[in-house]
């Protein structure tokens, strides 16, 4: 600050009265916003909270719900089902979608085109989604029908109702996920980095690996967290398509509200939120994620 | 010297360059947008060559094709007498700097040097010692170890040429390196560049749209002009004897005569002009009667009643009305008017000594023969 300008402020913080009366501008804001906030409140946080609470006062305080899963077949069979299902659902949407976002990114006029074909799921409900899953992977569903006629197979195979068909649609489903953070930080490279290092002797494969692919890894992990994530808590499609003995926790919890199990759902509850806050708590402290939820916020 | 090393089969250390009818259209449909049309240009080895001309003229398209990032439409580009059109630009073997430095933000100083060495298959141990010694030669040793961001503009682009120069290219091409910085920075580099060219011995290809950062630092200046290489000389080639119209007001300031051919003796123009004779240098031949423009520059014309010790007063003269005069310090400007309505500049070394010209005051100026060029 210069030397001329310092009385002025000094004067101004002398002038300032010691308690500023309510400015009602600056309450504006909130005001806006507090019908929903209500409703977010009322309808959704305290019936959470509410939830969660009963995997530890449900009969009495107790943390014997816990106590219980670490010797429960049921639900650790169910937990590895999940981990594995999403994670096997993220490096599959991760081997697709990082090509899909690169020919996004190069695309010049067909870009807009490109975003339309992979966003056009994304405004369909995951229920009809899943539906039409349903029926392409049917006995008599397209993917049989095809492979019959290509005289691949001799007989219809079983694919719906299967861990596969549970794949397949949720790498289908969430694709958009993974495939928009990694073109949004692949759009962010100057392309005169890929120039200069082709003028500085690097082969276009060299360049994807020593510049683009890792100038893009703050998208890699933004999607890859937010489709695991996603991936966790999935219940539609698994509970449709998937395998009646392959139940994800998701699943579980549905089961057990059903049987009116409060308790026991509610704690399954607890692990599922607080597995996906892990997650992204321990993601946050890697070096460069940090920069993906900059990165995805902007 | 080492794996780093080329291979180059001209003469010295420094690559030539041959461009031949270069063409570049980017749009296919219409044959008049040629952003690069027809030019040609040997570049020797060992060269400051500067490109030289507003945006939109062409030169670092012209760049851009040298290095190999856009493909030309027609013509040949040769290097040390080898046609490179068909070679990406990473088999080139051509150092790069571009305006924006393109630094690669991931990578430490140190790695962003060693990039093309790396990309060479040169062993880690060699590659740390040329990176030390590039790094010494753009005067940044012990900065290896931080990234780019940490960096100032005119370090990153001590960088960005330590970088283009690590694999001993043959050539080194450069798109307004200076453009981004200040000017007392951009005056600094401007000799460094100079006592790099010096040290290093390679060919330049330099790229701008500053007249002055051309005139210092470069053997010789191509002036481009809408795709077209407008002349191409040394420095006082261009400025002393400017070709054409372009060339002479692009390059310093310059004034314009129309004029009358009246006759022409050896070398030299004899056109009337405001109803005075005047002499110009003339290449070629034009005939009697031919309407013609004559050049000069402001500071090479002087007010005939000053003192001429030592020298002859110029063949040159005109008569004229002063409508605006200028104290700028170290000189004088006057605005001065023929009697045909021409406006013509004067610059005049300011002096204590010398009588101030008041606005409407009539005076006679007088200038040399071998100042006035016919464009």
């Amino acid at each position: 600050m210069s030397e001329i300008a310092q009385p002025a402020s000094l004067a101004l913080a002398v002038s300032r009265p010691r308690s500023p009366p309510f400015d009602w501008r600056r309450a504006v804001p909130f005001l806006l916003a507090a019908p929903l906030l209500l409703y977010m409140v009322v309808l959704y946080a305290l019936p959470v909270v509410a939830m969660l609470l009963r995997s530890v006062n449900d009969p009495t305080w107790t943390l014997a719900n816990y106590a219980t899963l670490l010797d429960d077949v049921v639900f650790q069979k169910t937990f590895w089902i999940t981990i594995n299902t999403s994670v096997t659902v993220t490096l599959g949407c991760l081997i697709l979608g990082y090509p899909v976002a690169m020919g996004l990114v190069r695309a010049r006029s067909m870009a807009p085109f490109i975003l339309v074909i992979i966003l056009l799921p994304f405004w369909t409900s995951v229920l009809v989604r899943s539906y039409a899953w349903m029926v392409l992977l049917g006995r008599h569903g397209l993917v049989n029908e095809a492979l019959l006629a290509l005289g691949m197979i001799d007989r219809p195979i079983r694919i719906l109702n299967t861990p596969l068909a549970t794949q397949i649609a949720m790498i289908h489903i969430l694709l958009p996920y993974m495939i928009l953070p990694i073109a949004n930080a692949l759009r962010q490279i100057d392309p005169s980095l890929i120039r200069a290092a082709s003028g500085l002797g690097s082969t276009p494969f060299m360049t994807f690996r020593q510049v683009i692919l890792p100038l893009s890894m703050s998208g890699v992990a933004a999607g890859t967290l937010l489709t695991f994530v996603l991936a966790l808590g999935f219940y539609i499609t698994p509970a449709m398509v998937g395998g009646p003995r392959d139940i994800t926790l998701s699943m579980l919890i549905a089961q057990q509200v059903d049987q009116l199990n409060w308790a026991y759902a509610a704690t399954l509850s607890a692990v599922l939120l607080a597995t996906a806050l892990a997650i992204l708590a321990v993601a946050r402290k890697l070096p460069g994620v940090g920069n993906a939820f900059k990165t995805s916020m902007r | 010297m080492s794996s780093a090393g080329t291979n180059g089969a001209g003469s010295g250390k420094g690559a030539s360059v041959t461009l031949s009818n270069l063409e570049k259209t980017y749009d296919r449909a219409s044959a008049a947008a040629k952003a690069v049309d027809g030019v040609s240009l040997d570049i020797r080895s060992g060269e400051f060559l500067t490109m030289l001309g507003p945006s939109g003229s062409g030169k670092t398209t012209t760049l851009m094709m040298i290095a190999g990032f856009e493909t030309p439409t027609a013509g040949d580009i040769a290097i040390d007498g080898k046609s490179v059109v068909a070679m990406p630009p990473y088999r080139r073997n051509i150092g790069m700097v571009f305006q924006n430095y393109a630094l690669f933000p991931h990578l430490t100083v140190e790695e962003n040097v060693g990039f093309p060495l790396k990309q060479r298959g040169v062993p880690k141990a060699e590659r740390a010692r040329l990176v030390a010694e590039a790094l010494e030669l753009v005067h940044l040793p012990g900065y290896g170890a931080r990234y780019p961001r940490q960096l100032s503009g005119g370090q990153q682009q001590r960088v960005a040429v330590a970088r283009a120069v690590v694999f001993k290219p043959r050539l080194l091409l450069m798109d307004e390196p200076l453009g981004a910085l200040d000017k007392q920075l951009r005056e600094n580099l401007q000799l460094e560049m100079r006592r790099l060219h010096a040290d290093l011995g390679i060919t330049f290809i330099y790229v701008t749209h500053d007249q002055e950062e051309a005139l210092t630092m470069s053997d010789r200046i191509a002036v481009m002009n809408d795709g077209k290489v407008a002349q191409v000389g040394t420095p006082e080639d261009l400025y002393d004897r400017p070709e054409n119209r372009f060339v002479a007001g692009f390059i310093g300031e310059s004034n314009f005569l129309p004029a009358v051919v009246r006759g022409v003796e050896n070398d030299v123009v004899i056109a009337e002009c405001d109803g005075a004779l005047i002499r110009a240098l003339c290449p070629g031949r034009p005939s009697s009667g031919e309407k013609v423009t004559l050049t000069t520059r402001p500071e090479r014309l002087r007010f005939a009643d000053s003192t001429w010790i030592g020298e002859q007063m110029p063949q040159n003269r005109l008569s004229v009305t002063v409508t605006e005069a200028v104290f700028a310090g170290e000189r004088c400007r006057y605005m001065l008017q023929a009697g045909d309505g021409t406006s013509i500049v004067l610059k005049e070394p300011s002096s204590a000594a010398i009588r101030r010209r008041a606005v409407g005051e009539r005076a006679e100026i007088a200038w040399s023969v071998a100042d006035t060029i016919l464009v």
